[in-house]
């Protein structure tokens, strides 16, 4: 766990980095401090289980196995990325391995997450569906249409929300009224909880007994995962409408240093162990960046291909 | 006089407006909270500090809500101006406008007014196809709906003050390319067209287009991001012997047939040139409509130049050829001169 914890962090750094360099098109949104939501929830899933995501891609998708190189040539708007270089980060999957393409459309992926827990359940599989969003979006119609629906067919759908106190600049408490948005669950009929998003074995307890639920034909679970952006909202954002006690208080709460530190102090593995992993990690990722910049950019009339009618 | 961004031109018509009429208010989400961005362009940036939080009113991320809201509103005695963060959501608030802002006036037989505002950014700027479309043609089929597209700050004040005193539903389009925002929030392949904006008031009536430079081969109607590729391709077919007439309508619905057919008495021949998917689009009834009622002081077939029949692809290399450029048109240019 630690070591894709420190992968989504590294990989989001490192694009960051190369976005300030300019050397990559396009925008971002990042997911730093959110590492233990998509680590902690896609830890113990099936390649054959389906996901859906949002704007905010990136570490979902590392987390449910889309490859590094593969997203890193999309991120460089490559021919051989995971999007043939016609999605970009907002879009970011690969079905291969269960990753819906990203819906940018705030929870524009949800009703499809309800079309994928019908699609496992008539086609009598015991595949579930991941459905991640964010705070913001449990304000649009689609997640209470998306909610409903999957409560009365009883779908195999566990919804993750990763509420980090922000939709864009605006803060959750200045658009619902209740404490905890798992409250929500309540209305449709289905469990919901709350767990530390920064706590990734907290997460993953409480993911995995969902995921069974959801995996036994017992129905879907909406989970609340709380927890905090290290990064702006999307490029060249400064945080300004960010109190900054708030973001020392959550800072202090890293989702990657206290995994790393319960690691230590448990004694799970030596600190030249970890090392190890970070130093194997890095390389991964440098290599992913020249196999990248090295990789054929798609020809224009490439954007010809891939549209039917 | 004041020179002015198109952003800052279009805040000073909401500011002018909301100062002048109480009732004029404005709704969406994170549109003026502090520390933001001022819509997700700046356009309604520091605009709460005059006006308070009740009138720049920040919204739940609720697109059908927003659109939905501001037809109430309006039916009952308000005049919202709401706000999407990017002209593809337009299509989550598809039902609220196409089916209530657009009909209530005629299903009620005329006794209920929408004065409503709907501004949406649209363009392609390397976001890929959720946050890239042109949707101005869409909307354009919707009868009750008021289709204005600026694309100089001068026009972007004055349309936008008309389209608030409106008593109908207006959508506005503004191009991401040409906002002139500023700082953080600035556009990197912006033009960043500035422009002179009087400091008296003046409104721009709807239905009347403008000619942005004069010609005589070729007459050239494009809007918003396409105006200046076509005053581009323009200044390169001038070296070449081509002389063209660049037409900008400013307001699609209702639309300046008359300026157009004006012209092409001149030049005999027309083009059209859209941002958006060529199908159905606001060319091809442009196209339709001229063909019907002026094909005589045609030479040659109609050409439209537009985005390929395709969603907007993510990779610049790929992007790029798809919007319309300047060379594009001008090639598309010398065929129709030769033909
Ligand atoms: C339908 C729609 N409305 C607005 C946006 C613009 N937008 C993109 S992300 C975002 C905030 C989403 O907040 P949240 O759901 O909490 O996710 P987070 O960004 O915090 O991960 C907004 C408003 C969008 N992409 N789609
Ligand atoms: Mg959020």
């Amino acid at each position: 766990m630690y070591e894709q914890l420190f992968l989504l962090r590294n990989y989001e750094d490192r694009i960051y980095y190369m976005f300030l360099e300019g050397i990559m098109p396009g925008t971002i949104h990042q997911s730093q401090g959110q590492e233990a939501c998509a680590v902690g929830v896609l830890f113990d899933v099936r390649k054959e289980d389906y996901m859906t995501s949002t704007h905010r891609p990136a570490g979902h998708c590392l987390a449910k196995g889309v490859s590094l190189e593969s997203m890193m040539c999309e991120m460089f708007a490559k021919a051989n990325g995971c999007c043939k270089g016609k999605g970009g980060a907002m879009h970011t999957g690969d079905i291969s391995v269960g990753a819906i393409p990203a819906v940018a459309i705030t929870a524009g992926g949800m009703p499809v997450a309800i079309g994928a827990g019908l699609s496992c359940k008539m086609r009598k599989t015991d595949n579930v569906v991941i459905c991640f969003f964010g705070d913001g979006a449990s304000n649009e119609g689609a997640f209470h249409e998306s909610m409903n629906a999957a409560a009365i067919w009883n779908l195999p759908v566990v919804f993750v929300c990763e509420n980090n106190l922000y939709g864009a600049s605006t803060h959750i408490n200045q658009v619902i009224k209740i404490k905890d948005l798992a409250e929500r669950a309540a209305a449709y009929g289905m469990p919901g909880y709350v767990a530390d998003g920064n706590d990734v074995l907290a997460v993953n307890k409480a993911a995995n007994e969902a995921i069974d639920r959801a995996r036994k034909g017992k129905g879907p679970t909406l989970l609340e995962l709380k927890t905090y952006r290290r990064c702006g909202h999307s490029r060249n954002d400064a945080c300004g409408y960010r109190d900054k006690q708030e973001e020392k208080e959550w800072f202090e709460k890293d989702p990657v240093a206290r995994c790393k530190n319960y690691i230590l102090q448990q004694q799970l593995a030596a600190p030249v162990e970890l090392e190890a992993i970070e130093k194997k990690v890095l390389q991964q990722i440098d290599d992913a960046v020249a196999f990248a910049k090295a990789s054929p950019s798609p020809e224009p009339q490439d954007a010809l291909l891939h549209v039917y009618a | 006089m004041a020179t002015l961004s198109i952003a800052e031109a279009l805040r000073e018509a909401i500011r002018e407006e909301m100062r002048r009429d109480e009732r004029v208010f404005c709704l969406g989400e994170d549109i003026d909270i502090e520390g933001g961005f001022g819509g997700a362009f700046t356009v309604t940036l520091g605009l709460s500090k005059e006006f308070g939080h009740e009138r720049i009113l920040d919204t739940p991320i609720s697109e059908i809500m927003i659109a939905g809201a501001a037809v109430g509103a309006a039916m009952t005695g308000m005049i919202p101006i709401a706000d999407v963060q990017y002209g593809d959501f337009l299509f989550c608030m598809m039902d609220q406008l196409a089916n209530n802002a657009a009909k209530m006036t005629y299903m009620s037989g005329g006794t209920v007014k929408v004065p409503m505002v709907m501004r949406a950014p649209v363009g392609a700027t390397t976001r890929g196809a959720q946050h890239a479309q042109s949707l101005e043609g869409f909307f354009t089929h919707i009868p009750g709906l008021k289709i204005i597209c600026p694309s100089t700050a001068y026009d972007a004040k004055g349309l936008l003050k008309t389209a608030i005193r409106d008593n109908n539903p207006v959508v506005v389009f503004e191009h991401k390319l040409l906002y002139g925002s500023k700082g953080n929030r600035a556009e990197k392949a912006a033009l960043s067209p500035v422009g002179e904006v009087p400091d008296e008031e003046y409104l721009i009536p709807f239905g009347e287009g403008v000619i942005r430079r004069e010609g005589k081969d070729i007459t050239i109607v494009a809007n918003l991001l396409m105006v200046y590729r076509a005053m581009e391709a323009a200044d390169i077919l001038e070296k070449e012997g081509i002389s063209v007439e660049v037409i900008d309508p400013r307001t699609l619905v209702p639309f300046d047939y008359e300026l157009v057919i004006h012209s092409i008495r001149k030049t005999s021949r027309l083009m059209i040139v859209e941002e958006d998917t060529k199908r159905n689009g606001w060319g091809a009834e442009v196209a339709a409509q001229i063909a019907e009622d002026a094909l005589y002081y045609l030479d040659a077939p109609i050409v439209r130049v537009a985005g390929y029949d395709v969603p907007v692809p993510f990779a610049p290399v790929m992007e790029n050829y798809v919007v319309p450029s300047a060379s594009r048109i001008a090639e598309a240019a010398r065929k129709l001169m030769k033909s």
